[in-house]
């Protein structure tokens, strides 16, 4: 554990620093690490600490919050193909954020996007409680989850169907691909705390995950309290991923592939996978990152796009190894 | 002391009465088996007084917190569900969850309470084999094992010797009675009735959504009880070997 982690931790530091010293702006490694830190005057410090930092630590959080909230969700509900997007977090937020376009929110004011993002996966998660209640079973937690996202996308579907503007339209279209293009530190400040307290809570629950290997009855007698866990694993699902969602639009299939991926190296411990799951996923969506930008520096690929075709292949080899293994 | 106590206790599912009026008390040294037909509401009474479905009455680990419970009484579930590959010894550890406190790390006690309980269900060589990849049967003790390294004690256990060799039943069986020795009590369901006629200190017979019989084996299992029970004749003989209880044909 302690060798993954050390592992995981430097593979991290290395794509962060990575990620901070690759960009349009052609800089030396060393010319552009001075400038970070010592800062003075001139383009140099103003494309590191305004451009690339905050680039390169929203790639890192959302990469950690999807990862997280990714390994808790398949530990709670003890399936290997659960998702964070399964409670309808994401859906609603990108709803959010899609009538901010819309609406011409965005545009008037800086942060209307993902403000209204947030509103959108805060009115998601509470119609999700309402519908699954705050105790039950988890097949009605999923089911709650579809119905939520596909009310969502519905939604955004008509909004877009409706829309008399191409320009807002195509906005749409792009923003909901995932990007961490042109985000500045106030984006960083607005998903920072809500990472923060929504992974603390999902970390939390690390015990109760393990416990539940046994399942909920086995669990329950132990002294694990599932409502409890319950309400913590939706909230604070909904934090992480309506806060990423917010800055980054939807970016899939990194809480479904990371955990599926690390569950090896941790002896298929859930608790243990959460950590695990959180650098995992903060590297993937590093690399994808810097991918973006070294693949195609001028066509302005999208981070979305780059995880879904390096996941979804993925994906489908993880499911050929574990039918393989069921035989 | 008693370890368990259940006074006019009953259950209630859509109206309908599971069970009702059950009063009994479980006291330390016993392996109680609880017997009946498919049905008759064994699980649901173990379910039910250990505080995990709703249930009127009083039972006397229901009032307990969530984590005293889990210190004072195992329960080993009927389904043996075990949701990821893990290995055997993680699996066995996760017992002691109701003895650590939150954040703390296993102890070498905690270890200690794992390698018995290993012992005790004869898997020691098979400590670092993936949980998934064992047998049915191989599976199922650990699952006991698990139960046993929580070392509380009361053991709960819905129907734990279904699908095991004989060999391994009869061991498990034993293993329970050793516990009971040890001043534990182990409250076990079970339909091998020839098992629980020879292992247990005393059988409670659940028929109809109540007790109809409480006692030893030798006075509990009489041809009138078994016959209105379960439906069956049988042959009981009290040998210098213990007790002989073979099922022989239907009798409806």
């Amino acid at each position: 554990m302690t060798r993954l982690g050390l592992f995981l931790s430097a593979f991290v530091a290395v794509l962060f620093m990575t990620a901070l010293v690759i960009g349009p702006a052609n800089i030396g490694v060393a010319q552009s690490l001075k400038a970070l830190v010592a800062g003075g005057e001139g383009p140099m410090t103003l494309v590191m600490r305004e451009i690339r930092l905050p680039r390169a630590l929203l790639a890192m959080m959302i990469g950690a919050a999807l990862g997280l909230a990714g390994a808790a969700m398949q530990g709670y509900l003890r399936n290997p193909l659960a998702d964070p997007g399964l409670i309808g977090v994401s859906g609603s937020a990108a709803l959010g954020a899609v009538l901010a376009i819309q609406t011409g929110l965005a545009a008037a004011f800086a942060f209307g996007l993902p403000l209204a993002a947030l509103a959108g996966a805060v009115i998601g998660v509470f119609l999700v409680m309402a519908l699954a209640g705050p105790r039950g079973s988890s097949l009605t937690l999923i089911l709650a989850g579809i119905a939520i996202s596909a009310l969502a996308a519905a939604f955004t579907s008509l909004v877009l169907n409706l829309s008399p503007n191409p320009f807002a339209a195509n906005e749409i279209v792009f923003w909901m691909m995932g990007s961490l293009a042109d985000r500045s530190m106030t984006h960083v400040w607005i998903a920072l705390p809500l990472i923060v307290l929504g992974s603390i809570m999902l970390l939390s629950l690390s015990r109760g995950l393990d416990a539940l290997t046994l399942g909920e009855d086995a669990a329950a007698a132990m002294g694990i309290g599932l409502g409890r866990m319950r309400l913590t694993l939706i909230f604070g699902t909904a934090a992480v991923i309506g806060a990423s969602t917010a800055v980054a639009g939807a970016i899939g299939f990194v809480g479904l592939v990371v955990p599926h991926l690390l569950r090896p190296l941790v002896g298929a411990r859930p608790g243990r996978l959460l950590w695990a799951s959180a650098f995992g996923g903060a590297a993937m969506v590093l690399a994808a990152d810097i991918a973006v930008r070294v693949i195609l520096p001028t066509r302005d690929l999208k981070l979305g796009v780059v995880t879904a075709l390096v996941g979804a292949p993925l994906f489908l080899h993880l499911i050929y190894r574990t039918r393989r293994d069921a035989v | 002391m008693s370890l368990l106590s259940l006074q006019d206790f009953g259950v209630t599912r859509r109206k309908r009465d599971i069970l009702r009026g059950i009063t009994l008390a479980v006291g330390q040294g016993e392996l109680v088996g609880i017997i009946g037909p498919n049905g008759a509401g064994k699980t649901t009474l173990m379910r039910a007084a250990l505080g995990l479905i709703d249930a009127t009455g009083h039972s006397s680990l229901a009032t307990l917190s969530a984590h005293e419970r889990g210190r004072a009484v195992a329960w080993l579930p009927q389904s043996r569900e075990i949701a990821w590959p893990v290995d055997v010894q993680s699996l066995v550890m996760l017992g002691r969850i109701p003895h650590l406190d939150s954040g703390q790390i296993p102890s070498d006690r905690d270890r200690a309470a794992v390698d018995r309980a290993l012992q005790r269900m004869d898997l020691s060589a098979f400590r670092d084999r993936t949980v998934t990849r064992l047998s049915g049967g191989e599976q199922a003790r650990v699952l006991i094992a698990r139960a046993l390294a929580q070392e509380t004690p009361l053991l709960m256990a819905d129907e734990p010797i279904a699908g095991l060799d004989p060999a391994h039943q009869i061991a498990t069986m034993r293993s329970f009675t050793e516990l009971a020795s040890d001043g534990h009590s182990v409250v076990v369901s079970l339909h091998d009735l020839g098992l629980a006629a020879r292992h247990c200190t005393r059988l409670i017979v659940i028929d109809k959504g109540g007790v109809v019989a409480d006692g030893a084996p030798k006075e509990v299992l009489t041809p009138d009880l078994v016959r209105d029970t379960f439906a069956i004749s049988a042959f009981l003989q009290d040998t210098p070997d213990g007790i002989v209880f073979q099922p022989l044909e239907v009798k409806r």
